[in-house]
């Protein structure tokens, strides 16, 4: 928007190598990762592909790194106009909401599974007759525990606790606790940002550390109750569409707070090393905003998936 | 600051230029030099189908690859030709048209482009893969492309992913750069109506492509990892895919169509010399069809047997459309009515958009109506009604503006001779190749298969004559664009006697840096 620092001059960069650099390094990783996927599907011994997509992937973090860096050398040099740090403020929302979207997909894919496409294969309403035709036997229910062709897609095991909604429950909920966690993550992010307004360091950078703890201790907890879905449930990526839906959603967002805390402990770092000032620290309230979104996709899993 | 940053020399010697620079000319003319080479390839495509289709029978290729090519042929003319023409647009001319200096995010900006090579270099590069290229058309339905893909669709998807992170970083830029980068006085409702339709336009691609980032994702993870999204052995529905795939597949095609309403709205008031009639109508009717374009993804899933509500809805849903659409050609029609007009190659492409585009949204009704359309669902009239939407419609839209454009792009008038020859041709031949479809698809040709009944094969020899025709007139359009790059008479600033706009202020060929500072306010008017 045009405003009174309009007459500061727009910096736009020399001629840049990232970009295009950039793109060689994302294409061999997704090139290689997808002759990894071919070659593990069709058992043929590995081709090169891994290392194409490990080769492709330091080249893609290597220039992300300097990409980054070069944006902070800028702004400490003064170049950035109140205007630039505008784009970036723009940049940093809308890609938030496309990250919204691609979690939509996947909110979306549950909505329509449970409420509309298992109750019709149980027989359900006017499309109920598919699931006459097709397998008559099979009883819709939610969470899916009898797959209705279970020499294709094996069962989960019986015994998936049946949840309650008395506080003795959620006590021994480990998925209660995880959303405890990440909701205090919040607080305490936030806390992090009022002393660094306050420009009180010390508070900062404890602050930030207890955050970057909680991340870790949640997806540890994660961790852990993957290896009960798997060991103890017999909940598998391959066990239905009830492991389907529950890893992917669970597992997207468990990869977003992996990048979150990577995030959280580079501004870690960047707060120890002092490169924010009170007015000036959007990188920080970058990854904030990205914290307080994965932190919002949580209550909504919690909601969906886990209560519901 | 800026003496310590000088900006105003010229580009840079060499292939460096390109590879490196973060300047939105010359970005703009690198995703319209790669528009047109991929409009090329996936015409040639085309050909080959038009060419299997001439007669009655197998000719030319086995239908498998025949399969190969219609996928490729939609796939490489959506994500390759239309969309990163009306990008390369874009980068061109909303830094022109806003008084900006650059594109908010210049380094971004390059990184969207280059990466679309790589991501058409890994598409097309599966045609010569193991088993084929993918085969199940550019809607890649599950489970034809999840249980009974060819190994190459973990390629395919994985260009899909990389190629929409390209166009969700180059709608995040153009989104900032007209939130944030417009000159003083340049307000919202003064913006040209090509900003305005990208800025909508730049929404919905920001809204969608991670929904088409998360289908492909439920494909891989069904073929690779075994998980049931779309079996429903499993408790999933491959009806699911349809529905994630068309959430992202309408506004994707309004993604294809708003950017043109922006050009033609730019390109009949000047040779009409008259203001846009209802220019605040035009933005609000995109506003409108934007919002639409949310809640009428299942027309195109009529007959996989919905819930009766469900396709009332759809249909009432999509029938709305045609209201805002309506408003739109009125208004192109009312801003010629009385115009002083003259008929320069872009106005002639400009027309026959209105003429054309018109009667690929009539089509478009017809299909809306949900018992009608389970008599012409995936038949050839499905195939006419949305290749004149997007051939003489976005693609028209698209030479218009190239004609429109070239001289401010490089200094020189083009030949309008040829420009008109190439008009004439382009226009004849893809009503003979797309008029006839209608008749085919009425009388039940369905849509993708190499061989057909007898009865058929007329309106397909007319058809593939056509399909000729309009192909290899595109030669003279890439005649044309280089013989006006290398010379010519010499465009003034204004080029046009009824131009308005910034983007006529500066002068032609546009300087490599312009609006450095921003112009003088009392140059932007209402439109």
């Amino acid at each position: 928007m045009a405003s009174e620092s309009s007459h500061e001059t727009y910096y736009v960069p020399e001629q840049s190598k990232f970009p295009f650099f950039a793109s060689i390094g994302l294409f061999l990783t997704v090139y290689g990762l997808g002759g990894v996927l071919n070659d593990i599907t069709a058992g043929v011994s590995v081709t090169g592909s891994t290392w194409t997509a490990l080769i492709g992937f330091t080249i893609l973090s290597f220039i992300l790194f300097q990409w980054f860096a070069t944006t902070i050398r800028e702004n400490h040099a003064g170049l950035n106009s109140a205007q630039l740090k505008r784009s970036y403020v723009w940049g940093m929302s809308w890609f938030i909401f496309s990250e919204v979207m691609f979690f939509a997909a996947f909110f979306g894919a549950l909505f329509y599974v449970r409420t509309l496409s298992v109750p019709w294969l149980g027989g359900e309403g006017e499309k109920g007759s598919a699931g006459e035709f097709l397998w008559p036997e099979f009883q819709a229910a939610w969470p899916l525990l009898v797959n209705p062709d279970p020499s294709i897609y094996q069962n989960p095991n019986d015994g998936l606790n049946v949840k309650s909604w008395s506080p003795a429950f959620f006590a021994g909920y480990l998925p209660f606790w995880n959303t405890v966690i990440l909701i205090t993550s919040s607080v305490t992010l936030h806390f992090a940002h009022v002393a660094l307004k306050a420009e009180n360091r010390k508070r900062l950078i404890q602050w930030m550390f207890v955050t970057v703890g909680l991340g870790v201790i949640f997806l540890g907890l994660q961790a852990l109750e993957y290896v009960e879905a798997y060991g103890h449930y017999g909940i598998t990526l391959d066990s239905g569409i009830y492991g389907s839906t529950f890893f992917l959603l669970t597992g997207f967002h468990g990869f977003h707070v992996t990048l979150g805390t990577f995030i959280l402990l580079v501004m870690l770092i960047r707060c120890i090393k002092g490169h924010f000032r009170p007015n000036d620290h959007f990188g920080f309230e970058a990854a904030a905003w990205y914290w307080h979104f994965v932190d919002v996709v949580w209550v909504g899993l919690f909601i969906f998936v886990y209560c519901i | 600051m800026s003496a310590a940053h000088d900006h105003h020399h010229g580009p840079a010697k060499g292939i460096s230029r390109w590879l490196f620079t973060t300047n939105h000319k010359d970005i703009g003319s690198m995703y319209l030099w790669f528009s047109f080479a991929m409009f090329l390839l996936g015409g040639t495509f085309a050909l080959v189908i038009r060419a299997e289709l001439f007669q009655p029978g197998l000719q030319f290729v086995e239908p498998n690859f025949f399969n190969q090519m219609t996928t490729m042929h939609g796939l490489i003319m959506v994500f390759g030709a239309v969309m990163p023409a009306f990008v390369g647009l874009a980068n061109w001319m909303i830094p022109l048209m806003i008084g900006a200096p650059d594109m908010a995010l210049p380094r971004m900006n390059n990184w969207s482009f280059w990466i679309l090579p790589f991501a058409f270099a890994m598409m097309v590069s599966t045609l010569f893969m193991e088993g084929g290229g993918p085969n199940f058309g550019w809607t890649f339905y599950a489970p034809l492309s999840t249980t009974y893909g060819p190994p190459s669709t973990t390629f395919f998807i994985f260009a899909v992913h990389i190629l929409g992170a390209s166009s969700i970083m180059g709608a995040i830029n153009v989104i900032a750069t007209i939130l944030n980068m417009r000159a003083p006085g340049m307000t919202l409702m003064k913006m040209p109506l090509f900003v305005w339709t990208w800025l909508i336009t730049a929404y919905l691609l920001i809204a969608v492509m991670p929904v088409l980032a998360g289908v492909v994702t439920m494909m891989l993870f069904d073929i690779h990892f075994g998980t049931a999204f779309f079996d429903a052995a499993g408790g999933g529905d491959p009806v699911l895919f349809q529905h994630l795939f068309w959430f992202f597949g309408h506004p994707e095609v309004y993604i294809m169509i708003l950017p043109a309403f922006g050009i033609i709205s730019a390109i009949i008031p000047t040779f009409a010399r008259k203001r846009l009639f209802g220019y605040d109508s035009m933005v609000y009717a995109t506003a409108s069809i934007a919002f639409l374009s949310f809640i009428v993804w299942a027309h195109h899933m009529f007959t996989v047997g919905m819930p009766l509500a469900g396709q009332l809805f759809f249909m009432y849903a999509t029938m709305l459309i045609a209201v805002p659409t309506g408003v739109k050609v009125f208004n192109w029609v009312a801003t010629m009515f009385r115009g002083s007009m003259t008929f320069e190659t872009p106005m002639l492409f400009a027309i026959a958009f209105v003429v054309l585009f018109t009667i690929g949204g009539f089509t478009g009704v017809m299909l809306a109506i949900t018992p009608v359309d389970f008599q012409y669902h995936d038949t050839y009239f499905v195939v006419a009604h949305f290749h004149y939407v997007l051939v003489p419609g976005a693609v028209f839209s698209i030479m218009a503006a190239t004609y429109y454009w070239l001289p401010k792009w490089t200094g020189y008038m083009y030949d309008e001779t040829l420009g008109k020859l190439h008009f004439w041709l382009s226009f004849i031949g893809v009503n003979i190749l797309f008029f006839p479809q209608h008749f085919l698809g009425l009388a039940g040709m369905p849509r993708r298969i190499p061989d057909y009944a007898l009865q058929f094969a007329d309106f397909n020899w007319i058809s593939s004559v056509g399909g000729f025709l309009f192909g290899f007139s595109q030669l003279i359009l890439l005649f044309v664009i280089i013989k006006c790059v290398r010379g010519g008479k010499k465009a003034t600033a204004q080029v046009w006697e009824g131009a308005q706009g910034l983007e006529w202020t500066v002068p032609s060929p546009a300087p490599y840096h312009t609006f450095e500072t921003p112009p003088d306010p009392t140059l932007i008017k209402a439109q």
